[in-house]
């Protein structure tokens, strides 16, 4: 499976620039997920790759061939779309093969491929229907079903879940993961769902305004996040972002004051000022804990609860472990261990 | 909803069942103005011919004081030899021009359906044809085929060619006549066709450039077969026209010379105003009427048809969707 790369990809559309200078490089065989809000410019990097957008300037190369220019037919590539763009006047097994149909391929050896996918995706007893005799999570699957048969180098992946309703998706996901394990394969993976990102990801691409702000691993990005988007893009509920300031190997705010882990204290900005930020699942209750936390809406999920109150005037949300629910207007005290706490530059939003 | 007394049942059970029979009633009662305009401005008329084709009447007589002959008129039209060589005229007609307009037509849209500077400024000087008065059209293609002052004649003499007697011989005629259809209606096509394909979804046609289909499989394999059903309907319209011209060849040709573009428009007009057979003339009529009738009632069940089609594969996909 051959290496991808992009090269100081650029993209203008009309005279506005929506990319400017993206480098990335696919490893061999990785699973690679773009996420980003709306309009980040994951949907057309993919597109770009795809060959279905023209590159402003730049470079794409597939295993070191340059094939930015090359029609999507000679980059050896299958993409799954996000409406799954199925052919409406072909039955399902037609739109399997159709790329093996127009490659002349011998007709046993396609009946033999898309039997094959068929069986394993479970569309065996539905290959005579036409797509809009299926439902939403067959649909889905012939169009997968149809990317698998091609046996192409590269796997595209436009939003393909974000169409299906939310168990659906579930479901969905794992049989990608799934999927994912059995073939050996790049694959390209766009979504704005950082659950999906997460949990399919190798590598994870966070994009924001046609910019990569951070690639890493999973645990990386979660763990580590380089900046203050990333923190509050990635992880449910999301990261909560307080004002604070460091002061003699603590970091104290409206509400709270948390002594910092050994060398921490270099960095931060001149006037000292920081951004905090602290995970919902970093807080556990304690007894000893230094915050009072005062409960205005709590969440209870069974396990855990997801319980909403103010640190000074700041609203904030914290994810405990509950044997019981907790009732709005207990006060409980909190602690934060001091490897939880995530620290930026309030001007440049980079992580300290 | 508002309670009270203005809304609870009336108590005799007579006086509901005459309310819920005036219910039922009403739409009827709303659509009959327009029924009865369709009757007198429609079905009359027609009535009037059918009663028309079983008389033997000249002009000079009214209705009343002509003979009634039955079926005569509809047989000795079987045994016409002029009328036969119109059917065959009208019909070589229709399925030339209809061919021709449909390739041509949705050739052109399938060149056009793109993103180019001025292309709406195009697509309205592409449908002007269509915009002017047929009369006036056979006018235009007159001048334009005139033997000795024509553009055509003019422009081949400048390249050292034989003039073409365009109009003036039997077997340029009937072509020449064909070109000026064309000429007039491809437009018709080309703006349905792109209308057509401008509907497509646009992510099958993304989807099978990276199955790895070629320009040309793309027309072959997705873009003319999602296109089918307007076409079958675009062509079926353009049929049931091509049968009732009248106007551009009567201007440009009146059905000579000899019989060699006598459609059966013509046939019917000469038969009332030179031979002053009325009778004769209905029956003629009501032949093409009956020939219009097949076409549009085959349009209908295709239309019958696949509104059937589509309610099934709903009523799968539904099932599938809730298993």
């Amino acid at each position: 499976m051959p290496v991808i790369e992009l090269e100081n990809l650029r993209k203008d559309y009309g005279g506005a620039t929506v990319m400017e200078g993206l480098d990335l490089t696919m490893e061999d065989g990785e699973f690679t997920v773009l996420v980003g809000p709306s309009g980040c410019g994951k949907s057309t990097t993919l597109r770009m790759i795809a060959g279905l957008e023209d590159v402003t300037d730049g470079r794409i190369l597939i295993g070191g061939r340059d094939v930015t220019d090359l029609d999507p037919k000679e980059r050896d590539l299958a993409m799954v779309f996000q409406d799954y763009a199925l052919y409406p006047h072909m039955n399902v097994a037609r739109n399997m093969s159709f790329a093996l149909r127009l490659q002349r391929m011998d007709k046993a050896e396609i009946d033999r491929r898309v039997r094959d996918v068929a069986e394993v995706l479970g569309l065996t007893d539905y290959l005579g229907r036409k797509p809009a005799a299926l439902s939403g999570g067959q649909r889905q699957r012939v169009a997968m079903g149809r990317a698998l048969v091609r046996d192409a180098s590269t796997f595209l992946f436009d939003e393909p879940l974000s169409n299906l309703d939310a168990k659906l998706r579930g479901q969905m996901r794992a049989e990608l993961a799934e999927t994912r394990q059995r073939v050996e394969k790049n694959m390209i993976y766009v979504t704005h769902d950082q659950v999906e990102a997460m949990t399919l990801g190798d590598r994870i691409v966070v994009m924001r305004a046609g910019r990569i702000m951070q690639v890493g691993t999973p645990e990386e990005l979660f763990r580590r996040p380089r900046n203050l988007f990333v923190a509050g893009f990635i992880g449910s509920p999301p990261m909560n972002f307080l004002p604070g300031r460091i002061e003699e190997g603590r970091v104290v705010g409206e509400g709270f004051a948390l002594p910092l882990g050994p060398g921490r204290a270099g960095g931060a900005a001149p006037s000292g000022a920081v951004t905090v930020g602290l995970r919902p699942s970093a807080f556990r209750r304690a007894a000893d804990g230094d915050i009072p936390f005062r409960v205005e809406i709590s969440e209870y999920l069974g396990a855990t609860s997801v319980l909403v109150g103010r640190l000074g005037t700041a609203r904030v949300q914290v994810e405990v472990d509950t044997p019981a629910p907790v009732r709005v207007g207990e006060t409980l005290q909190l602690g934060v261990d001091p490897d939880q706490l995530h620290l930026f530059d309030p001007q440049t939003e980079a992580a300290l | 909803m508002r309670g009270g007394p203005a809304h609870t049942l009336p108590k005799d059970p007579l006086m509901a069942t005459a309310r819920r029979r005036a219910n039922r009633l009403t739409p009827y009662l709303f659509v009959a103005p327009a029924l009865l305009v369709l009757a007198v401005g429609l079905l009359y008329p027609i009535g009037y011919m059918v009663w028309a084709s079983f008389l033997d009447w000249s002009p000079s007589q009214r209705i009343g004081e002509a003979e009634f002959v039955g079926m005569r008129n509809y047989v000795g039209l079987l045994g016409d030899a002029s009328f036969q060589e119109s059917v065959r005229v009208t019909l070589v007609f229709a399925a030339a021009v209809v061919s021709i307009e449909m390739v041509l037509g949705v050739g052109l849209a399938l060149l056009l359906d793109r993103q180019i500077r001025g292309m709406s400024l195009l697509r309205t000087v592409f449908i002007l044809p269509m915009m002017i008065a047929p009369i006036v059209v056979g006018l235009i293609w007159r001048y334009m085929y005139h033997p000795s002052v024509g553009v055509f004649n003019r422009t081949l003499e400048s390249w050292g060619l034989e003039p073409i007697p365009w109009l003036s011989s039997p077997d340029w005629a009937l072509a020449s006549v064909i070109i000026a259809d064309v000429w007039q209606w491809t437009p018709f096509v080309f703006i349905l066709s792109l209308a057509a394909l401008q509907s497509l979804p646009r992510s099958a046609l993304e989807a099978a450039r990276v199955d790895g289909a070629s320009e040309w499989q793309q027309v072959w394999h997705i873009k003319l077969p999602l296109m089918l059903p307007v076409l079958i309907v675009t062509a079926l319209l353009r049929l049931i026209d091509a049968f009732k011209v009248l106007e551009v060849i009567l201007v440009m040709t009146n059905g000579g010379p000899g019989l060699s573009t006598e459609i059966v428009s013509l046939r019917i007009q000469r038969t009332v105003a030179e031979f002053r057979q009325l009778g004769t003339g209905a029956a003629m009529s009501i032949y093409l009427l009956l020939i219009v009738l097949v076409l549009t009632v085959a349009m209908f069940l295709f239309g019958k048809w696949r509104e059937g089609r589509d309610a099934r594969v709903r009523a799968r996909a539904a099932e599938a969707e809730a298993a």
